[in-house]
């Protein structure tokens, strides 16, 4: 109780106190937000050059010279450009979308709503957890723009390559070293973050909203967070030792003997290794980081608009919580080949496995909340629906990666490429896309079209599957990832058919989503006005005006009676109970 | 139903902390969580690069070395004990007395800068231990050295001037019983982590 006493506040009246450096969570998640969505289109962009680099390798781009003097003499595009923007490409897309969206984004602004608080729990930690995520987004554009421009080893950094300075590449630099400037302040803001969504749920429930109440959408929130908690304070670390690396001469990821330009390097005593296991032990909990919120969601949607109760809600809270804790001990799936010992890869490979079990659970009641259903296709049901489409398909492949002898074979091809985007780029985005649609109306007051946001769909739908299937077959084939130009492969020229008819999808695709921005900010001035409850849902965010007041609920003091999926409650008459709705 | 009547009674039910301390001390508790895996991932590098590597220099002898890092401890230790006396007399509500007990820490936590930072000192001037070079050897002896015990060294400096901030506020009378006590979690969390990288990074050095 006397936690709520402490953060009585009356709105703020100025602009900058009011929408800049705002303390209230529901302004601070749609920064959040418009960051993500601004990230979002700048990845895009990046994979699109890339993916036009794939078909076209010896093509002439006047303004690739303007934009990249270096990196692009005389309008084509070198390796070590094509590396770049796949490097930040991953990491903006990992980071300030698929981490951002989805939790510190919606999260912010529902889960307080959700069980009942007016804001969260510390309001200035959220609002500097905010600015320092942005920091972090500025640090790392600014790396395209250092000497020698964005770095060249991927997301996940690997040493010896990222350890090394200048010699290893052009920006292995300054670029190297922005790039983790940027993830340390992201791993600082994404801290901040954790503490806030976990201290929030455990403190501001209001009464009768049990932890077993709670909408699965917190439920992901919050193992979500402790993820965080948990996965960058290692990441942190790996930066550490990184930057010492590179900047203080110390050798803990270079081992003895590097050769680097015909010149032995004067480091020894690292390994390279010991970069793989802090970052891929922070690496696979992210994976969940970024899928968890959006399974929460698909639960959510599905349930409103097939108006039944989530088949099997506590297997539901169960099965996140199997996976965060899983999440921690399967990152050596990411080393089979990097030389480890059989017996540890079979252990490894062992909990992989295991970690399909409660993922199987989830999909089985998804499809279990479906059953029978009288089916609502809204937009935001669609891409639930597409969510459990692309996680099904990704999962899938998941477990052929995560038999050492498979994978053996597999690892850096393009089977791996098409497996996570299904299942954590695509997917994580349908997720962020149903999220949109499903609560536009909470929180901008206003309705989006449907019939736009159905084409949106169809059209997206297709899109996907057609740039991220074939890769599956051009991985089995032996296309290695990373790589880019094919035309030194005699084998790989014949795939040039499949790698353009992916470039067109991936162009299709990306133009399609002018379509939603459309849609987006025509709603946001346009749209019908929102009722309460457009979707007759039973949370208690819809018992509240759209978009709420500045402190959600007005002062009242609420008890919670019911279960966030009340629908079609046998000897109710009203197809739905909302959580508030009396005992 | 019998259960829901229970539930609505229990800690867990909604309505209040169900750990019974206020979201401050909570929020300090899991920020003390991630940092303990902060230092432990670099105490489990620093032990795998060891365990690699045969020819580990075991360069401190007991005395001065040692000795002196024990001096370090103990001045530590006290810290400690002197942040118990503040956290108590802000119980009992008295400010004054509270606020010279955190001055007390502060001045041991200083001690303890000072100290380490002679140490560092010695070792970079009078026997050329670097990140990246040392007469003993292995290179990687010196960087997980000052890179363990610079991330400890950062958090106790940081430490000294946030409880500067609550010994400020105290004295003000702004402040109240938990945010003293949240502070000296922290104050204690750091001297915990020290309890571990002495023995790893010192004692486990001892030239035999
Ligand atoms: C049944 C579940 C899953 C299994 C068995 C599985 C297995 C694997 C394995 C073994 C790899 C390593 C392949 C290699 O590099 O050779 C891998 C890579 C990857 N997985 Fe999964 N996975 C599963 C689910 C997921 C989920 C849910 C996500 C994200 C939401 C995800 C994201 C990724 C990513 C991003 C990579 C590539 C990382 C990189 O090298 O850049 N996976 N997966
Ligand atoms: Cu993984």
């Amino acid at each position: 109780m006397a936690s709520h006493a402490t953060h009585v506040h009356t709105p703020p009246s100025g602009f900058i106190r009011k929408y800049v450096f705002s303390l209230d969570h529901k302004v601070i998640g749609k920064q959040y937000y418009f960051l993500a969505l601004f990230s979002v289109f700048l990845g895009m962009f990046l994979s699109v050059l890339m993916r036009f680099h794939m078909t076209y390798p010896d093509a002439k781009v006047s303004w690739f010279e303007s934009l990249w003097p270096v990196g692009a003499p005389g309008g084509v595009m070198t390796p070590e450009l094509y590396l770049s923007l796949m490097t930040m490409h991953g990491t903006i897309m990992v980071f300030f979308v698929l981490t951002t969206a989805p939790q510190a984004g919606f999260g912010n602004f529902f889960l307080p709503i959700q069980i009942g608080a007016e804001d969260m729990a510390f309001p200035v930690l959220n609002m500097l957890s905010f600015w320092t995520t942005f920091l972090a987004l500025l640090v790392m554009c600014a790396a395209f723009f250092v000497e020698g421009g964005a770095p060249l080893g991927g997301w996940t950094a690997y040493a010896p390559l990222s350890a090394l300075g200048e010699s290893a590449g052009p920006g292995q630099g300054m670029g190297m070293n922005l790039w983790i400037l940027s993830i340390a302040l992201f791993c600082g803001a994404s801290l901040m973050g954790a503490i806030n969504f976990i201290a929030t749920t455990i403190d501001l429930r209001v009464p009768g909203m049990t932890l077993m109440r709670m909408p699965l959408t917190c439920w992901a929130w919050f193992v979500t967070a402790i993820l965080s908690l948990l996965g960058f304070a290692v990441l942190l670390s790996a930066g550490i030792l990184l930057l010492m690396d590179r900047t203080a001469g110390s050798s803990f990821f270079l081992p003895a003997g590097l050769v680097v330009n015909d010149q032995i390097l004067d480091h020894r005593g690292g390994s390279p290794l010991l970069w793989q296991h802090l970052f891929w032990f922070f690496g696979h909990p992210e994976v969940y980081i970024a899928i968890l919120p959006g399974m929460g969601l698909a639960s959510n949607v599905l349930s409103v608009f097939a108006r039944k109760p989530i088949f099997g809600y506590k297997a539901m809270v169960y099965a996140i919580l199997a996976i965060g804790f899983l999440g921690f001990v399967v990152w050596g799936h990411h080393m089979f080949i990097s030389g480890m010992n059989p017996y540890t890869s079979i252990a490894f490979s062992i909990m992989t496995m295991a970690i399909g079990v409660p993922s199987a659970i989830k999909t089985f009641n998804w499809v279990g909340t479906l059953w029978g259903a009288q089916i609502r296709l809204t937009t935001a049901m669609l891409f639930a629906l597409g969510f459990v489409s692309l996680f099904v398909s990704g999962g899938i492949s998941g477990i052929f990666l995560g038999q050492p002898g498979l994978d053996l074979y597999l690892h850096d091809t393009y089977f791996v490429v098409g497996h996570f985007h299904m299942i954590m780029g695509v997917a994580a985005i349908f997720g962020m896309f149903s999220g949109t649609f499903f609560w536009f109306p909470k929180m901008f007051g206003r309705m989006m079209n449907e019939t736009l946001g159905k084409i949106h769909f169809y059209l997206t739908f297709i899109g996907v599957y057609a740039i991220f299937t074939p890769m599956h077959v051009l991985g089995i084939v032996g296309n290695p990832r990373r790589y880019a130009d094919y035309k030194t492969f005699e084998f790989m020229g014949q795939l040039l058919n499949v790698h353009t008819f992916m470039t067109h999808a991936a162009i299709f695709t990306a133009v399609v989503q002018v379509l939603f921005v459309i849609n987006l900010f025509w709603s946001m001035k346009k749209g019908a006005k929102a009722p309460d409850n457009p979707w007759e849902a039973t949370s208690l965010e819809w018992s509240i005006p759209s978009p709420p007041p500045f402190d959600n609920f007005g002062g009242k003091h609420l008890t919670v009676q019911h279960g966030p999926y009340e629908y079609a409650v046998p000897g109710k008459e009203k197809d739905h109970v909302m959580q508030v709705d009396p005992a | 139903m019998a259960s829901d009547a229970k539930t609505a009674t229990s800690l867990w039910s909604g309505g209040g902390s169900p750990y019974a301390i206020g979201s401050k001390k909570f929020g300090m508790w899991l920020f003390i969580v991630s940092d303990m895996l902060t230092f432990t991932a670099l105490l489990v590098a620093y032990t795998y690069l060891r365990m690699s590597t045969a020819t580990w220099p075991t360069p401190f002898a007991f005395s001065p070395s040692i000795i002196f890092s024990t001096v370090m401890t103990l001045v530590l230790l006290s810290s400690s004990l002197t942040m118990v006396m503040a956290v108590h007399s802000m119980s009992h509500g008295d400010r004054g007395k509270t606020v010279k007990w955190i001055l007390a820490t502060m001045v041991f936590g200083s001690a303890f800068v000072i100290l380490h930072m002679m140490e560092w000192m010695h070792l970079i001037r009078d026997e050329k231990v670097t990140p990246f070079s040392n007469p003993w050897g292995e290179p990687l002896f010196g960087a997980t050295f000052f890179g363990i015990t610079g991330l400890h060294m950062t958090h106790v400096t940081i430490g000294v001037i946030y409880l500067g901030i609550i010994a400020a506020g105290v004295g003000r009378g702004k402040f109240t019983y938990e945010d003293v006590e949240v502070s000296g979690l922290y104050w204690h969390f750091v001297d915990l982590v020290w309890m571990f990288v002495f023995p790893l990074i010192y004692l486990m050095s001892v030239k035999m």
